[in-house]
């Protein structure tokens, strides 16, 4: 048991958590449903604002924890409290006991079909940010591949800050993914007229509201500020999208090529689920909720239980590296304290 | 189209539709418009199908032209409704069916209100008993009369002696269906297939055998809108709409249009004479219109009731070419014959709308 330490999700925060404990003389114990390391960010192309590769980020990460204990394709089956700390079943049969827990557990991408309006898996060429990554990696999408785009949509909020979708909360990464995405759809399809369709641009970020300026003057991105009502299909099969320009104070409707919904950052239903094991509660957003949101954000009600990255709220890449930093110091501090 | 991401849709809002025993209340003015559409539904689920379907001389309005007039306000719209579940419980049933797409969206927003705000609910107790010395029980099943045909379409189907295909090619006919604003737009799950895509209608076109058409404003407004229509100096915007929605039908060549609310049928036949007359333009084939039917009429055209009998020369747009395709037999000596074979008068020809 001397020193065990559990990390949930083998997303950023996980990975970064665990190479700082690595780091700190400590061989923590990595565990990951799915069969690689890297969460959302593993199927991303470029990151903003830098356009760094997003595999260069991840192939870092995991190059530097080959040390750790890391099960893939493994999830939490039970979590006991014992005296001094837990025991944690794996679902590979491992059992281990452990004085801290780090729940990395990450964010699910809002399913943008329950947004019906917006057609997704209705409409042939309505995709999403994650599907348009995918495309940027492989090449290989029948929305895109071999075919003349001339028009394109970004939806921006799709699931965030919508009261009826249940999501009252700003994705955060949402805005800038939107002009990242426009920007490299520009640079593939040099003809094609790109609109942004936003509700407010929230760029607070390092270089975004560079990002966006150059959007605008060298790409010649257009921004509508507008929600968009309702997508439908014409006889081509393309979509034509209904929308309110705001500032002009007059309805559009554009017919378009392709149409990519910014499905925002939503909870994981399965950390509420793991969370609920060592009595971690959830916050009136649906994520895990912190002991408290100021200075304790990586801190739980729960004795030995952190929290690192997007289990907490939607935040970018740096700000869940630099959480899950925090958190294994904390942890660190934690276990020192015990002894 | 991606045609299972609509299923998968429509399995998210199935709507529990009780088989049989409902308390059925009229619409004010599809008596007027569509005269037989009503009595057909009586027909048929009655004298067809067996069912035990009640109504009474008693119920009045619900007052949702009023209420979306804002003529009266909620309160009073709220005890008229429930005046109406008072004669519900006294006749001994629990299941109300309503004849009007705005009674069924009344009603249903009425209901979630009361499940809101409690006290408003037990308001309209003391108004109602205050006023008619009457007793209400809230409906445990509220439908719309289109959910009930939806329910018994593929009965109907069995029973069809003629399906919505061209008799001659064989091919389904060309159907846009329009389902009224207040059926499910408010209250998406209270509607068969939800407020985005439903499917009470593309349901029965499917069983009968007509091939649905999704066009571009498919969701669009017929025109009615009620302050669009009911303000004279709005009636531009009622006209406008209707023909935003000819001209993106117009590409995919429709046979036919069947409707499930007293007003979107009513603004889509007449408004084509205005268009005709106005624009010089007609949207079906040959200088005709595009026929526009209640979900009544269709069922009662599968079933084999005579045209005239289900009140089709009541429409502006002449249905004769649609039933030569279907292959359904009429007379146009007995087109204008009323009851007792007397004559109920031709209406004068449009200028450019081609007419039977």
């Amino acid at each position: 048991m001397k020193d065990n330490i559990v990390i949930v999700g083998g997303g950023i925060a996980g990975m970064e958590a665990a190479r700082q404990l690595l780091l700190l003389g400590y061989k923590p114990i990595l565990v990951e449903k799915s069969d690689h390391l890297g969460g959302h960010v593993a199927d991303w192309h470029c990151l903003f604002p830098d356009m760094t590769p997003a595999q260069d980020v991840v192939k870092g990460l995991v190059e530097q924890i080959k040390d750790a204990n890391i099960f893939l394709e493994t999830e939490v089956s039970f979590i006991n409290r014992m005296k001094m700390g837990y025991n944690v079943m794996f679902s590979n049969g491992v059992n281990v006991i452990c004085k801290a827990i780090l729940l990395a557990t990450g964010f699910d991408l809002f399913e943008a079909s329950r947004k019906e309006e917006y057609g997704y898996g209705i409409y042939d060429q309505v995709m999403t940010n994650r599907d348009l990554e995918r495309w940027f990696n492989t090449g290989d999408d029948k929305r895109i591949t071999g075919k003349d785009i001339k028009k394109i949509g970004f939806v921006h909020c799709v699931g965030s800050r919508d009261v009826k979708a249940g999501n009252q909360q700003c994705s955060k990464v949402c805005c800038i993914t939107a002009i990242k995405q426009a920007m490299e759809m520009k640079e593939r399809f040099p003809d094609a007229e790109v609109y942004c369709f936003y509700m407010d641009l929230r760029l607070f970020g390092k270089k975004y509201e560079d990002f966006y300026i150059k959007a605008q003057m060298e790409s010649g991105v257009h921004f509508i500020r507008g929600r968009v009502s309702e997508v439908s299909e014409n006889m081509q099969g393309q979509v034509i999208i209904k929308t309110e320009d705001t500032l002009s104070g007059k309805p559009a409707k554009i017919t378009l090529d392709l149409l990519v919904l910014m499905a925002g950052i939503v909870c994981n239903k399965q950390a509420v689920q793991t969370a609920s094991m060592v009595q971690v509660q959830t916050d009136s957003d649906g994520f895990l909720k912190s002991k408290d949101n100021i200075l304790n954000i990586i801190e739980t009600g729960s004795k030995g239980v952190f929290l690192a990255g997007t289990a907490t709220g939607a935040k970018t890449i740096p700000e869940t590296a630099a959480e899950a930093r925090a958190a294994a110091l904390a942890i660190h501090n934690y276990l020192v304290a015990q002894s | 189209m991606i045609y299972q991401g609509k299923q998968k849709i429509w399995s998210d809002y199935q709507k529990e539709i009780p088989d049989n025993h409902w308390f059925y209340v009229r619409s004010c003015i599809r008596q007027s418009f569509f005269p037989a559409s009503e009595r057909y539904f009586l027909n048929i689920c009655r004298d067809l199908l067996g069912k035990d379907i009640y109504e009474t001389e008693h119920h009045t309005t619900c007052g949702g032209i009023a209420y979306h007039s804002d003529t009266i306000p909620q309160e009073t719209a709220m005890t008229i409704v429930a005046r109406q579940f008072a004669l519900m419980k006294e006749a001994g049933y629990k299941n109300l069916v309503t004849s009007c797409i705005t009674s069924f969206g009344n009603y249903t927003e009425i209901l979630e209100t009361w499940r809101e705000f409690p006290e408003l609910e037990a308001r309209i107790r003391e108004n109602l008993w205050k006023a008619c010395r009457r007793e209400f029980d809230k409906p445990e099943y509220l439908a719309h009369a289109s959910d009930l045909v939806y329910k018994f379409r593929h009965e109907i189907a069995s029973k069809a002696k003629y399906n919505l295909v061209d008799h001659m090619t064989g091919e389904p006919l060309r159907v846009v269906e329009h389902i009224g604003c207040h059926y499910s737009k408010m209250f998406p799950h209270k509607g068969v297939g939800g407020a985005e895509y439903p499917c009470v209608l593309s349901g029965m076109v499917d069983s009968w055998g007509g091939q649905v058409i999704d066009y571009p404003e498919r969701r669009h407004c017929c025109g009615f809108g009620f302050r669009q229509y009911l303000v004279k100096a709005n009636r531009g915007y009622s006209i406008a709409n209707t023909h935003k929605k000819f001209e993106s039908m117009e590409p995919y060549h429709p046979d036919m249009i069947i409707t499930n609310c007293p007003g979107c049928p009513y603004f889509l036949d007449r408004w084509q004479y205005v268009i005709s007359e106005m624009e010089g333009k007609t949207y079906g084939r040959n200088g005709y219109g595009i026929p526009v039917f209640t979900y009544e009429e269709v069922a009662g055209l599968v079933l084999g009731f005579d045209p005239w009998d289900l009140g089709l020369q009541m429409h502006q747009v002449a249905v004769e070419p649609l039933l030569e395709k279907m292959g359904v037999p009429y007379n146009p000596k007995t087109k204008y014959l009323g009851l007792n074979g007397k004559e109920i008068m031709k209406p004068g020809l449009p200028t450019v709308l081609k007419c039977c």
